[in-house]
């Protein structure tokens, strides 16, 4: 589990059963595979999953192609149910995890 | 009653002056109006962080402080972008990106970051990013009127194989459409900014390389005294627009 350079955009308490909005910025290169003449080739390295879990249970997911801009921005809402630990994970190919998490306080 | 309409028609002229330059926020499309003006969304705010942390950070090895240990925490660097580039003591024309590497080789004892690495830019861009809002206003007196008269000609300057100057896109036919895009005053107070076709933050001396490439002009070094002259003439005609960096650009 590596830090990634990312901007998590979240309210930090809400009332239960309020529906919050979770922004997610990450910093990552999206390279699609390049294989043409007279181009060395690269395999592909993007962001091909993205998951976010709540209180340990998962919430959101989204698989993301190479057809997606570098530095994908990711936007959700869940229900505030308790208070927990909102935690998020980008999975890149090559099967490098970076993870990071933020506390939502329920009141 | 009459010191409501004197009012009004103040207001007025002061707008028909804005008016003759647009902001560059004005060209952006609505969509990415609202994506300049949200910092959750903003890729160049990922920069603007990463910049924040170089500048709590001490450089390695020299033993010297950190940006902060003098210039104490970044908020204090509001207003330092609107009055950049300025002339220096010993009479060098030097723009934020130089002002921060001649701190970094010269107090910090550190060595050079390099213009357009990854480090400068963040570093400038999260100065840069404290003067948003506020009205650039660059010194032109004393040793930089020379400066501005370099910047004046270059802009109007015919170049390249096009055989065209600054002025005759960014003057004569600003809001009129090239390559798909609507041609702008040519302001640089967005910079640096995230351009979706670079993928990234990027300077304004990369910006005008790109200009210069355009007209197949010879594209001056990053840094050099034609850039730095023009980028201070281009502040001195946004003189009084805001100060939009770190801006989303085309």
């Amino acid at each position: 589990m590596t830090d990634i350079t990312a901007r998590v955009t979240m309210p930090t308490s809400a009332r239960k059963g309020e529906i919050i909005e979770i922004k997610v910025l990450a910093r990552h290169t999206m390279d699609r595979a390049v294989d043409a003449p007279g181009l060395k080739p690269s395999p592909r390295r993007i962001i091909h999953s993205f998951r976010a879990s709540y209180a340990g249970e998962e919430i959101f997911r989204m698989a993301l192609s190479s057809g997606i801009a570098s530095n994908p921005f990711i936007s959700f809402t869940t229900v505030a149910t308790e208070t927990g630990v909102i935690a998020f994970e980008w999975l890149e190919d090559g099967g490098a995890v970076y993870s990071r998490a933020a506390t939502l306080v329920v009141t | 009653m009459r010191a409501g309409a004197a009012l009004l028609a103040c207001c007025w002229a002061v707008t028909a002056l804005a008016g003759d330059v647009r902001a560059p926020r004005a060209f952006l499309s609505p969509e990415l109006r609202t994506l300049q003006d949200d910092p959750a969304r903003h890729p160049g705010w990922l920069w603007v962080e990463q910049g924040e942390a170089l500048w709590r950070a001490a450089p390695p090895d020299s033993g010297k402080q950190a940006c902060a240990g003098c210039h104490g925490d970044i908020t204090g660097m509001s207003g330092v972008a609107a009055r950049y580039p300025a002339v220096a003591a010993d009479g060098a024309l030097l723009n934020l990106e130089l002002r921060i590497e001649r701190c970094r080789t010269e107090q910090q004892g550190a060595s050079a970051y390099g213009y357009e690495s990854e480090a400068l830019l963040s570093l400038t861009a999260a100065i840069a990013a404290r003067s948003r809002g506020q009205p650039v206003n660059v010194r032109v007196d004393g040793p930089a009127a020379a400066k501005l008269a370099d910047g004046r000609l270059l802009y109007s300057l015919r170049q390249g194989q096009l055989n065209l100057s600054c002025q005759q896109c960014h003057e004569e036919n600003v809001g009129k459409r090239l390559r798909g895009d609507v041609i702008s005053h040519g302001l640089g107070t967005g910079y640096p900014a995230y351009r979706l076709e670079w993928n990234g933050v990027g300077s304004l001396h990369r910006r005008l390389r790109a200009c210069s490439l355009g007209v197949r002009a010879v594209q001056a070094p990053f840094g050099s005294p034609d850039y730095l002259a023009l980028e201070l003439f281009l502040a001195d005609k946004a003189r009084g627009l805001a100060v939009e960096a770190p801006g989303i650009r085309r």
